[in-house]
């Protein structure tokens, strides 16, 4: 009988740790935060640590630890959301860009094109223009922005994987088009997209920050990690370790999820799955 | 100065490091290279005689432990020298020829340039000079146009022309030592036979030791003054090249010539190499099951597969800026195959006979002509029609490491046909059956392709393609990419699959002895077009076309491999 495969990596055990921890605090993290993430105490602004403020406070005096423990919802449902609008959309683009009539993979292709030269701030300020601002339409803007990348990586993959003989050997036993993108292309695919896809969950809570500052997305005084950190770094000179702890957070959380994506891909692929 | 001893292995053993303790490679082997002459090395893979060679030359991977021995060249032991020793050594007093030419030469330095270093790595010259030796060197190894050779880059020469290439850069510093892994296995018969003639012509001339390595006792028989047989890592047998076909000592060694195709009788059955529990090794050729009778081949029997003035062209150009001319991979090609017999396809590289494989399929779209399957024009089919044909022939490739999807199970795999074709019904019997039918165990179900070795991954795909129980099996140079044991395994199961499933085979291969043991008739492809065609017996015994006999006369034979004065060893 196989063990469970974390208890045999104690990296991919501490990693589920961690992951698991995000995600509990983004359900129950405004119960245990020990302040109000949104009291301003204007006689004690930038302080460090104390014990009072475990970690410190803000420019307004605000609690750091509150507002990241309450900031971790907003982040994690933007960057899942988001990196998996990307993965699929840009999955699809890229497999028809590979593997399809040529008419139809040069026009999929150019339009992922066009997509990469479109700036994501205009793309932000139009969704602002018609959109409530929220979760839902920053995720799908960052999503949007992200589809490029994951379509490129997904169509020099395909361009691969069709060359070689087990696709002809499907075509030969008279497979449908749909077969043969799930049974031969999606799976062998699979590890440079995974990849790609901790890499965005990274950016695209960075991308965040940015796009909060337009008014699309979490609106200040609501607290989000990369708005945290975007803000904190005005802030290095009076209190450092404001940029820290935000900072430190994201690291370990994207660490993990790269760890658990490379073990998950590991996984995947038979070769290398250890027996 | 022959007699000379140069290199000399003397015990050596290598172990491989893996997680679960040491593996060993290569067991306690000693040979010597005397100068002058042609050692052939021969062993199926992983026998362990790239490792040999790879220690000869001081370049063994990270994860080799040497257990035991040394290996001599001009006093130093090579195993422990110095990075710097063996630097001035490599390349100046031994050098290396390796398998493909393609891939060993750097695709984007010009070719003269990668000689002109070489040379300059080791001598003191100007690069003017380093230059003209390149020159005088290619002029040497045979190339018509040295200095055009001296200006290009790797792509734009053939593959015999690289490795040419190579040779060139291997004797550019007059060495002591060749070491040529598996140097003409990536090239056709008549350029290997050219390159072949070539190695021997230089070691006469520059008078370099030569260790041939090689899985082809073709090519042994052919260059080589002694051989090495080497199996498991362990070495069998040394002689004389002459004595060791004359005369096999090892039980190895005669399982290994008996179970090459020319040396049996065409349709029989091969020997099969088999070892016991206590590691004897026989040969064992068990006979065939009663083989039902063939149908006589004549005019009269209507033929399953007929094709017809099939062409196809490619649009080519020299250059980027050159106009497009048609290039015809497939020429006005005619075919008949009788049911439940087999045509050879032989031709070399590059005369279309893929191609014509895949317009067969309708992979590839033809431009013009006829083929007609069991009655009907395959080409007149909706794409639905054609789906649905499919079910009749199936596709056996020539790379099992390629043609298997490698995330799905051999379950999967094998029923893929059935899944496209039936929804999947009964996928779990049907495949059961198919395993017994290959000769693999039902245990290989669940299991992934890379878990096999290279002839039973060629025995999935064919226990794939015979899933839906099609008429027409076409073979891409099916045992092309396996030794010669393992060849000789896949061979006598086609054979017995054609019985036992009543099969109709298009065999394509470059191999002429492998299509002489299969094939009641026989077709020969050059340049897209067939040069000759008829039964096998009259194709190879008396050869029509120019071209067949050049074909034929490149083979390396082995002369006296007659199957019964085998047998009265």
């Amino acid at each position: 009988m196989k063990t469970f495969l974390p208890f045999r990596h104690p990296l991919v055990l501490v990693s589920l740790l961690v992951v698991t921890t995000v995600l509990g605090i983004a359900l129950v993290g405004p119960v245990i935060a020990p302040h109000d993430p949104l009291a301003i105490n204007q006689n004690a602004v930038n302080q460090a640590s104390s014990t009072q403020y475990l970690l410190g406070t803000d420019e307004f005096g605000r609690d750091i630890l509150s507002r990241l423990l309450v900031g971790i919802r907003p982040t994690i449902m933007v960057a899942v959301i988001s990196t998996l609008i990307a993965a699929v959309g840009g999955t699809a683009f890229g497999i028809i860009g590979a593997y399809s009539r040529p008419v139809m993979a040069f026009f999929v292709m150019r339009a992922v094109d066009i997509m990469l030269s479109f700036p994501a701030i205009l793309l932000a300020l139009l969704a602002v223009g018609f959109w409530r601002s929220g979760i839902a339409s920053l995720s799908v803007v960052i999503g949007i922005i992200f589809i490029p990348q994951f379509a490129r990586v997904a169509q020099s993959a395909t361009l691969q994987v069709i060359r070689q003989e087990f696709v002809e050997a499907e075509h030969a036993m008279g497979a449908r088009y749909l077969r043969v993108v799930f049974k031969a292309i999606l799976p062998n695919i699979l590890s440079p997209l995974v990849v790609q896809g901790t890499l965005t969950i990274a950016a695209a809570i960075l991308l965040e920050s940015g796009l909060s500052f337009l008014g699309l997305g979490i609106v200040p005084p609501e607290p989000s990690w990369g708005q945290m950190i975007g803000t904190a770094r005005g802030y290095l000179n009076q209190n450092p370790m404001y940029v820290v702890w935000p900072s430190v957070c994201l690291a370990f959380t994207v660490l993990a999820i790269n760890i658990l994506g490379d073990a998950l891909r590991d996984h995947l692929d038979p070769r290398l799955r250890e027996n | 100065m022959p007699g000379r001893e140069i290199l000399k292995i003397d015990n050596l053993s290598v172990a491989f490091r893996t997680e679960a303790g040491l593996r060993p490679a290569v067991n306690g082997v000693s040979l010597s290279l005397v100068s002058g002459e042609i050692l052939g090395l021969v062993g199926e893979s992983g026998s362990g005689k790239t490792i040999l060679s790879l220690a000869a030359m001081g370049l063994l991977p990270q994860n080799a432990v040497v257990t035991s021995g040394r290996v001599e060249f001009a006093g130093a032991d090579l195993l422990t020298a110095r990075p710097d020793v063996l630097r001035k050594l490599r390349g100046k007093r031994i050098s290396m020829i390796f398998q493909d030419p393609m891939a060993s030469l750097d695709p984007v330095f010009r070719c003269g340039d990668q000689i002109v270093e070489a040379i300059l790595l080791h001598e003191r010259m100007t690069r003017r000079q380093a230059r003209e030796r390149a020159l005088e060197l290619l002029q040497k190894v045979g190339i018509a146009d040295p200095a055009r050779c001296l200006r290009s880059y790797p792509h734009e020469l053939s593959g015999g022309q690289c490795q040419r290439v190579m040779i060139a850069m291997a004797v550019a510093c007059k060495p002591d030592v060749i070491i040529a892994d598996e140097p003409t296995t990536a090239l056709d018969v008549t350029v290997q036979k050219q390159v072949l003639n070539l190695l021997r012509g230089l070691n006469r001339e520059i008078g370099a030791a030569i260790l041939l390595i090689t899985h082809d006792l073709g090519v042994i028989y052919e260059v080589a003054d002694r051989v090495a047989v080497i199996y498991h890592g362990d070495l069998m047998e040394e002689a004389a090249t002459a004595d060791l076909f004359a005369a096999p000592c090892s039980d190895y060694t005669k399982a290994l010539i008996a179970s090459m195709p020319s040396a049996s009788a065409p349709q029989s059955r091969l020997p099969v190499i088999t070892r016991d529990g206590s590691g004897m090794i026989s040969s064992a050729a068990e006979d065939r099951p009663a083989a039902k009778p063939k149908p006589a081949i004549n005019g009269a029997s209507e033929p399953l597969l007929h094709i017809r003035d099939l062409t196809k062209s490619y649009w080519v150009r020299e250059n980027a800026l050159a106009t497009p001319r048609a290039f015809r991979a497939v020429d006005n090609v005619s075919l008949a195959i009788p049911p439940r017999s087999t045509l050879g396809l032989v031709g070399e590289s590059g005369c279309g006979k893929s191609t014509l494989s895949r317009l067969v399929m309708r992979l590839i779209e033809p431009d013009d002509g006829a083929i007609e399957f069991d009655g009907r024009n395959l080409i007149s089919l909706g794409r639905e029609e054609m789906r649905a044909a499919r079910r009749d022939m199936a596709l056996v490739f020539q790379n099992p490491y390629g043609s298997l999807n490698p995330r799905q199970t051999v379950t999967d795999l094998v029923a893929a046909p059935i899944d496209i074709h039936q929804g999947g019904r009964d996928r779990e019997a049907a495949v059961a059956k198919l395993m017994d039918a290959v000769g693999l165990p039902r245990n290989a179900m669940k299991r992934y392709p890379h878990e096999f070795s290279g002839g039973q991954r060629q025995r999935i795909v064919i226990a794939r393609a015979l899933a839906l129980k099609p008429r027409l099996l076409i073979c891409d140079e099916a045992v092309s990419a396996l030794d010669v044991s393992v060849q000789a395994q896949v061979l006598n199961l086609l054979q017995d699959l054609q019985d036992e499933f009543d099969l109709t085979y298009l065999f394509i291969s470059h191999d002429m002895s492998v299509v002489r043991h299969v094939s009641d008739m026989i077709a020969v492809m050059q340049k897209g077009r067939i040069v000759e065609a008829g039964p096998a017996g009259e194709v190879f015994d008396n050869p029509k076309a120019e071209y067949t006999r050049t074909l034929l006369s490149a083979v390396p034979k082995i002369g006296n491999a007659d199957p019964i004065a085998l047998e009265a060893h």
